[in-house]
């Protein structure tokens, strides 16, 4: 059963196959059976269960939604009314959530059932799931390297199908690159596309929530049920959310024919790896063959977007990590001296040291005197990066790259430098900057020291083009099968 | 440009983070390999280029001024470090 994709899952609930008791059973036990992965924070069996009993009652009684009965699995950066909510982060350890993540209660609405809470990187700050506080999450298609990050749990449990979809969030490239790493497909919409509310915030103007499945078609019926305006979020845009599962179905040669796709050469120069590379071109002989145009592009200022990432979520958390006190929730120290030694000692002993130098770097880029030189610019960069895809929209329908430079690196590699490891976010970090969607998808894998590994190319779609991008990627898939490949001791 | 072990504790302090003695240094060599990387877009004239907050110039929306939420403080205050009586405890503040 963990092999089927969504829509089979739901067919064969409505059919009665099997049960949602039966199904969530299989993954509950997949969940345990490979829990040296680290990929679960939190194991939700018992309740998942009961869930899953209702969700077979609703099927009986023909009031199913969407995905009634169907499993999943959430990143514990969303809030979830009554469980532990910890970011992957010591300072929420015994945070237990008042309410619901607007996420959590659409697609709880929608039917699914959750097993479980995905590790990730302490705050979704991080690139290869090493900054949690639970310890690193192994990637299943080789167990001594990064699953990537920072939503490194959830992709890692839809690898090894403990789960056949699961929530992320991107901020930098937290649900791409991930995905990419792991072999799955993944997508962050257009920011404002999914509500924020009760999705932990890192940094507001860039965070956005997203689907992990299998398939472009899988990441669809997730992304209908989380997507749409709430009221609740300031920067949720009110834009009606388009039948994402019926778009699938264009016809295969027909829709892509005609298309015109950007390749940018920024994309492709220094740092890119050889093989990453070959894949990669394979795919785009791929889209050439069914008739697509494929256009050289330039996207000039690909490589100040670091730079202006790392003041700009840096200032963002700096703001929003204030919150934790060590009063009202959350970790505080033994025997505070004074109010300034229990804010000072909670903060210190609560976060992590990635966390840290990036509140620091906020702290630094916003502090009197800086503002312009630091906050200001970055601002005035984004500006001119989001003009870079908004030219390159005027001539092509979708632009496509690879997601990463490389594949998974191994664990420790990168960690004793932290700029070595924000290099490796440099094709994801200017789609969050511009805001634009883009969806990583898997095609194809590289050996590197006896062992293969998946690579993911990118699809980057126009402001809420989320179907055109699930439909180039659905195409590919009809007629490729790197999606359905599963790293092996999964079986 | 570099940032020193001084600066490390100023913004520390800013910050309301404590760094133990034997990490400023570590502190002021990760620091200032961020900012450098930061200082790249230094490179580029930005004159006259509008700063971007919001990927899509969306503005804040406005709410009609009404109650909306709900009293929760009890609720709230059972996940609270510290509470009595609907107050949150911290350290006394005033001799």
């Amino acid at each position: 059963m963990h092999e089927l994709s969504v829509s089979q899952l739901v067919d064969g609930l409505r059919n009665g196959e099997f049960s949602s008791v039966e199904l969530t059973q299989c993954f509950v036990d997949r969940m345990q059976k490979f829990n040296d992965l680290n990929a679960f924070i939190t194991e939700l069996s018992e309740r998942a269960l009961l869930q899953a009993a209702h969700a077979d009652k609703l099927i009986k009684d023909n009031q199913h939604s969407l995905l009634t009965g169907v499993p999943i699995a959430h990143k514990d950066i969303f809030c979830m009314h009554g469980v532990k909510t910890s970011c992957g982060s010591k300072m929420l350890d015994n945070f237990i959530a008042p309410y619901d993540a607007t996420v959590v209660e659409k697609l709880d609405q929608a039917g699914c059932v959750t097993i479980g809470r995905t590790n990730m990187d302490e705050f979704a700050m991080g690139s290869s799931n090493e900054s949690s506080y639970y310890g690193t999450v192994k990637n299943p298609w080789n167990k001594d390297r990064v699953p990537g990050g920072s939503s490194g749990g959830s992709a890692a449990a839809v690898a090894a199908r403990i789960a056949p979809l699961a929530t992320g969030t991107d901020t930098g490239g937290s649900i791409r690159q991930p995905a990419a790493l792991c072999g799955i497909t993944g997508l962050k919409p257009t920011y404002g596309r999914v509500s924020r509310f009760g999705m932990i915030a890192y940094a507001s103007s860039l965070d956005q929530g997203g689907p992990f499945g299998k398939s472009a078609e899988d990441c669809a019926y997730m992304l209908q049920a989380m997507a749409g305006f709430d009221e609740k979020d300031s920067t949720s845009l009110d834009k009606p959310v388009p039948e994402y599962t019926q778009l699938l179905n264009a016809s295969l040669h027909d829709s892509l024919k005609g298309k015109v796709i950007g390749v940018p050469e920024e994309y492709f120069s220094e740092g890119l790896s050889a093989d990453v590379k070959r894949v990669i071109e394979n795919a785009i002989a791929w889209y050439e063959q069914q008739g697509c145009e494929i256009k050289s592009i330039s996207l000039p200022n690909t490589k100040l977007a670091i730079p202006a990432y790392y003041v700009i979520a840096p200032a963002e958390c700096s703001s929003n990590l204030s919150r934790f006190d060590g009063v009202r929730y959350g970790y505080r120290c033994d025997e505070p001296q004074d109010l300034r030694d229990l804010y000072d000692r909670s903060r210190s002993e609560g976060f992590g040291d990635e966390v840290k130098r990036r509140i620091m770097i906020g702290t630094y880029a916003l502090s009197a005197g800086y503002y312009d030189a630091y906050y200001l610019k970055a601002q005035q960069i984004r500006r001119l990066i989001s003009e870079d895809f908004k030219k390159a929209f005027e001539q092509v329908d979708v632009i496509l790259g690879p997601t990463t430079p490389e594949p998974a690196f191994k664990i420790g590699e990168k960690t004793a430098d932290p700029v070595t490891m924000y290099l490796s976010d440099i094709y994801t970090i200017s789609i969050n900057l511009a805001g634009v969607p883009a969806m990583s998808v898997p095609c194809g894998f590289v050996n590197d020291q006896q062992s293969d590994l998946p690579v993911g190319m990118q699809l980057i779609g126009n402001y809420f083009e989320e179907e055109k991008l699930l439909n180039f990627a659905h195409q590919y898939q009809l007629d490729t099968d790197w999606h359905k490949k599963s790293p092996s001791g999964f079986e | 440009m570099s940032i020193s072990p001084d600066e490390v504790l100023k913004i520390a302090n800013l910050a309301r983070l404590q760094i133990k003695q034997e990490e400023v240094e570590q502190y002021a060599n990760d620091l200032s390999s961020i900012i450098n990387l930061v200082e790249q877009m230094n490179a580029v004239d930005t004159k006259d280029i509008l700063p971007m907050a919001h990927p899509l110039d969306a503005t804040q929306r406005l709410r009609e001024d009404k109650v909306t939420e709900n009293d929760q403080r009890d609720t709230f205050q059972t996940i609270a470090p510290s509470a009595e009586k609907g107050l949150y405890l911290v350290p006394k503040v005033i001799e």
